[in-house]
């Protein structure tokens, strides 16, 4: 037992000493919360519009007006003719021009009806349908406004709440997933990488070849970096709370104890990798190839999984961030208690076993 | 002025913050000469090694090599010398012949050169069988070997050895001082490091490193009258009681 | 000269000899670029959608039926009262929940406004606008219906004025969300393989010794360098190639603009990644460290990039930082070249900056690269 307390002692000395490597492992999560809070939104805000303008009237001056007040949308300029729409949209300057017919105000009065075109640059459909959507609405409200005097009879009016989330700040979004992916990348690609750089370094053999079980050295590996994660977290957690206002409507503790299980399970996941790389190299490239953009793209962190066509939404399954996000989401935000999320749980708690089981394995027939 | 100099170094010193691995260190080494600088394990000689070869600069002193400053033509210096690391750099995934092709061209020798160079290397080594292996599936002592005569391959006028013979057995440490023998014969010049103080016993000169100063310069004959030993192993043990 | 073909022949002889890294410098990107490229959508489908119905009459059911109608939403049940519905919510089975008044038609029909209550989850912000923006779209378009019905029998009596935004998407007609990403996710996988691989690389000879032997030859350390990422600049061609087949092949991504224009700016663009990897193994002694400072700055810079969210949604100092980014440039280049047919002066500002860039690490990364320490 001495032994083993000896050398986990050494795995936290190898770590500590390490000094670029430490500020990045600590130094990474909070650049990411911090930029991902700040600065990356998939809300749209400012975005370049122009204007071509057939009628200039006194009705368009006052809809583009609108459309200059809103947050959404900057005008960057005005142009005069339909060929000047492909000149500003290959240059990349603007995302969508509104485009008014002749005679706007006439037709308005004449037929109780008038056309704007809303082109918008589709290279980004997501904008682009959010530009879309945007534009129309702000003509709505308009409308509202000057039918007001008209009867409000035979209008459905839909009264809408928004739960969980109420003002759809993307930090609540966010911060789940990056908490997910830093634990789960570094968990996964530090262990990976130290118990391959023992391989490498033909260290491993004299680990295994002392009176250490095997089992003894794996854990004494991991134990460090749980301790790391752990402290990852708690930054993460705190930083989401005091900086962005991120609720916690469920109990702190569970979340605790969520995040340790994904810890050791994204751990365990390491340990796989390492035995089958060889190298460093191999560890490293598959935790990053193998792991960061499946766990980017399927885990529902940016991009809904209900939207995936179904083979992928089949892989999701087994992508254990894709269940700590569903997770931290339900308490964080939800606020909800284990008899909500005790499916995901012990699918987590499943697949660590799993991979511990298959890790010892995998050393045990490299032994023989 | 004496041109039998090849090494001439003059209160050589490198710090590393406050702490002076090579602390004003003065020899010199004659031409043809095996020249043994011994220490123990972190007396500074590597240190002092890698100042001569060029590759970390000293902090206070002067010395040259083959005719140039360390300080102001580190390059020309290594355009006229050879070097075997302890670690036998030599890349593990590219083949024997593939290595000598490498560091031949590496040092400007022209193909037909380089060819007629590998053929005769890999004879006198005895790697026939192995000339299209990867240098990685070698036992040390090949490697060993290897190592050392790609480090001749541009006949250099000076050898740097660090610790050419760690690690590999009794026989092959004497194959390959027969090797250095070889080459010092045929006027290199073999500055060599070493731990083992038995080695000592094969260099012309030998100098004895503590602490970053050279506490001992002569002969092994001489030095072995001077501390009343028996062999080299008991010059260092003396020294080292101080 | 010939001593950098020398270092060309020893690197590319041990990157093809090195059987577990060629599958994943090639296939497993490329696997990824095909299978996740998939995945990157911002489309709302399936939308788990639940009602009560307090009304029970023909017009709810109408409204209802609708919502059944469209390919958005997924109808799955319909909910007793409003606290099995809640909990549904909670359990994570439905995010949508309609719930309908009890004097639902009977309002509407007796000139008074009908309302209707709406629940969306928020917390994917983003999917909760636009599965609004839906269900308002049903609601509105329901509401049309019936009031031209009413209408028929010339009950009302001032028509209301329309304005009908008629949307245009222009480059991208389907909407089709890979059209967008699979560039995008080309840029990010040439640009991680090819600064991991350069990186790592040189500090691999730091590490086995070899890097000092090489510091004792007489070679120069241009010649070294050069010869060493030369061979990266090659995958990283080659990535980008079998990448572009890729993408029109399987994704028919068009690709508009002028293919010589994109490799040229490539060729300049994976310099700048190069030097970086070169600059950051100046700085390390293992690979492990190397590998976690270039992760560091290669995640930070494709967040920024403006690969899966607008750089025009970031607030003005972020937009500021992204200038620095080389990453957000290629994306934009390679986007505005293939999807929008853009030539040499429309990208030129990129072009430009792309160079500086290169010119700049590439310097920095010569100067700071000692053989003698």
């Amino acid at each position: 037992m001495k032994r083993f307390i000896g050398f986990i002692k050494k795995e936290f000395y190898h770590i500590f000493r390490d000094r670029r490597s430490l500020f990045i492992l600590f130094g990474m999560p909070v650049a990411q919360i911090l930029l991902f809070g700040f600065a990356i939104t998939n809300e749209i805000n400012n975005v370049d519009i122009a204007i071509l303008d057939h009628s200039k009237d006194a009705t368009t001056k006052e809809i583009i007006n609108k459309i200059a007040a809103s947050k959404y949308f900057s005008i960057n300029q005005f142009i005069e003719k339909e060929s000047d729409i492909e000149v500003v949209f290959k240059k990349g300057k603007v995302k969508a021009v509104l485009n008014f017919e002749k005679d706007f105000s006439k037709n308005l009065i004449k037929e109780n009806h008038a056309n704007i075109q809303v082109i918008t640059d589709a290279t980004d459909p997501n904008t682009a349908n959010t530009i879309s959507n945007y534009v129309n609405a702000i003509l709505q409200n308009y409308l509202k406004e000057q039918n007001k005097s008209l009867t409000a009879a035979y209008q459905i009016v839909p009264k809408t709440r928004m739960v969980y989330n109420p003002e759809l700040k993307s930090v609540y979004m966010f911060v789940p997933g990056v908490m997910t992916i830093i634990l789960m990348l570094v968990s996964a690609m530090m262990t990976s990488i130290s118990i391959t750089r023992e391989k490498e370094l033909g260290t491993m053999e004299i680990l295994l070849v002392s009176p250490l079980k095997p089992i003894q050295v794996i854990i004494g590996k991991v134990f460090p970096y749980i301790f790391l994660s752990i402290i990852n977290a708690i930054v993460i957690i705190v930083l989401s709370i005091f900086i962005f206002k991120m609720p916690v409507q469920g109990s702190l503790f569970l979340l605790g104890m969520e995040s340790v299980l994904f810890i050791i399970t994204a751990l365990a996941l390491g340990i796989l990798i390492s035995t089958i790389s060889a190298t460093q190299q191999t560890a490293m490239m598959i935790s990053l190839m193998g792991l960061m953009l499946p766990v980017i793209l399927l885990s529902g962190f940016i991009f809904p999984i209900t939207s995936m066509p179904l083979p992928l939404q089949v892989i999701s399954h087994i992508i254990p961030a894709k269940w700590f996000i569903i997770i931290i989401k339900a308490i964080m935000l939800k606020g909800v208690g284990l008899q909500y999320i005790w499916k995901e749980t012990l699918i987590l708690l499943g697949m660590a076993v799993f991979f511990i089981a298959l890790s010892v394995k995998k050393y045990k027939i490299r032994l023989e | 002025m004496n041109n039998n100099k090849v090494i001439h170094v003059e209160g050589l010193t490198k710090m590393f913050g406050d702490f002076a691995a090579v602390d004003a260190i003065t020899f010199d080494v004659k031409k043809g000469e095996i020249f043994g600088f011994l220490g123990a394990n972190g007396a500074g000689k590597t240190t002092a090694m890698k100042m001569l070869i060029g590759i970390s600069s000293p902090t206070s002193g002067k010395a040259s090599v083959a005719g140039f400053d360390v300080i102001t033509q580190a390059e020309d210096i290594k355009k006229n010398i050879g070097y075997m690391s302890q670690k036998f750099a030599l890349y593990d995934d590219l083949t024997v012949k593939e290595n000598i092709t490498f560091f031949g061209g590496i040092y400007g020798l022209s193909r037909k050169h380089i060819k007629e160079k590998s053929a005769v290397l890999i004879e006198e080594l005895g790697l026939e069988n192995v000339a299209n292996k990867l240098v990685g599936s070698l036992p040390l002592g090949w490697k060993q070997k290897l190592s050392f005569s790609v480090s001749l391959l541009h006949d250099p006028k000076i050898v740097f050895l660090d610790e050419p013979t760690g690690g590999v057995d009794p026989i092959t440490r004497r194959q390959f001082w027969e090797m250095i023998y070889k080459a010092a014969n045929q006027g290199t010049t073999v500055f060599v490091t070493t731990h083992y103080m038995d080695e000592a016993e094969y260099c012309d000169r030998v100098s004895i490193m503590v602490n970053g100063k050279i506490e001992a310069l002569d002969t092994p004959k001489r030095l072995k009258e001077q501390f009343k030993a028996a062999d080299m192993n008991d010059v260092f043990l003396k020294l080292a009681r101080g | 000269m010939k001593t950098i073909l020398y270092i060309i022949q020893k690197e590319f002889k041990q990157i093809f000899r090195n059987k577990g890294m060629l599958p994943i410098i090639f296939a497993l990107p490329l696997l990824q670029l095909v299978i996740l490229s998939n995945a990157a959508t911002f489309d709302v489908k399936n939308i788990k959608f639940g009602y009560i119905d307090h009304d029970y009459t023909s017009t709810s059911r109408a409204l209802i039926e609708k919502f059944n109608a469209s390919t958005y939403f997924n109808v799955l049940t319909d909910f007793p009262s409003e606290k099995s519905a809640s909990q549904a919510m909670l359990n994570g089975e439905v995010d949508v929940i309609l719930e309908i008044p009890s004097s639902f038609e009977r309002n509407f029909s007796k000139e008074k406004q009908g309302s209707l209550g709406v629940t969306i989850n928020a917390i994917d912000g983003a999917a909760a606008g636009v599965e609004n923006v839906y269900v308002s779209q049903i609601i509105q378009r329901f509401n049309k219906d019936l009031k031209v019905e009413v209408s028929r029998y010339g009950k009302m009596q001032n028509l209301p004025i329309q304005i009908t935004t008629i949307p245009s998407f222009w480059y991208n007609q389907t909407l089709n969300y890979k059209t967008f990403m699979v560039p995008g996710i080309l840029v990010l996988l040439v640009t991680m393989i090819t600064l991991f691989l350069s990186g790592m690389n040189i500090v691999r000879e730091k590490e086995i010794g070899t890097l000092e032997q090489i510091n004792v030859t007489p070679i120069k350390k241009s010649q070294f360098i050069i010869g060493k990422l030369f061979p990266f600049w090659v995958v990283g061609m080659a990535l980008l190639t079998v990448g572009l087949i890729l993408a029109k092949l399987i994704f028919d991504v068009p690709i508009l603009g002028s293919l010589g224009l994109l490799y040229a700016y490539t060729s300049i663009y994976i310099l700048v990644v190069l030097g970086m990897g070169l600059f950051i193994s100046n700085f390390t002694d293992t690979q492990q460290q190397a590998m976690f400072i270039s992760w560091f700055f290669v995640v930070i810079f494709i967040l920024m990039s403006g690969l899966f969210t607008s750089i025009d949604s970031m607030p003005k100092w972020a937009q500021l930082l992204t200038e620095f980014n080389p990453v957000k440039y290629f994306v934009e280049v390679i986007r505005m070249v293939m999807l929008k047919g853009s030539g040499f002066m429309d990208i030129l500002p990129q072009l430009l900056k792309t160079l500086l860039y290169a010119i700049l690490m590439n310097g920095l990364a010569v100067w700071s690269y000692k053989k003698t320490t």
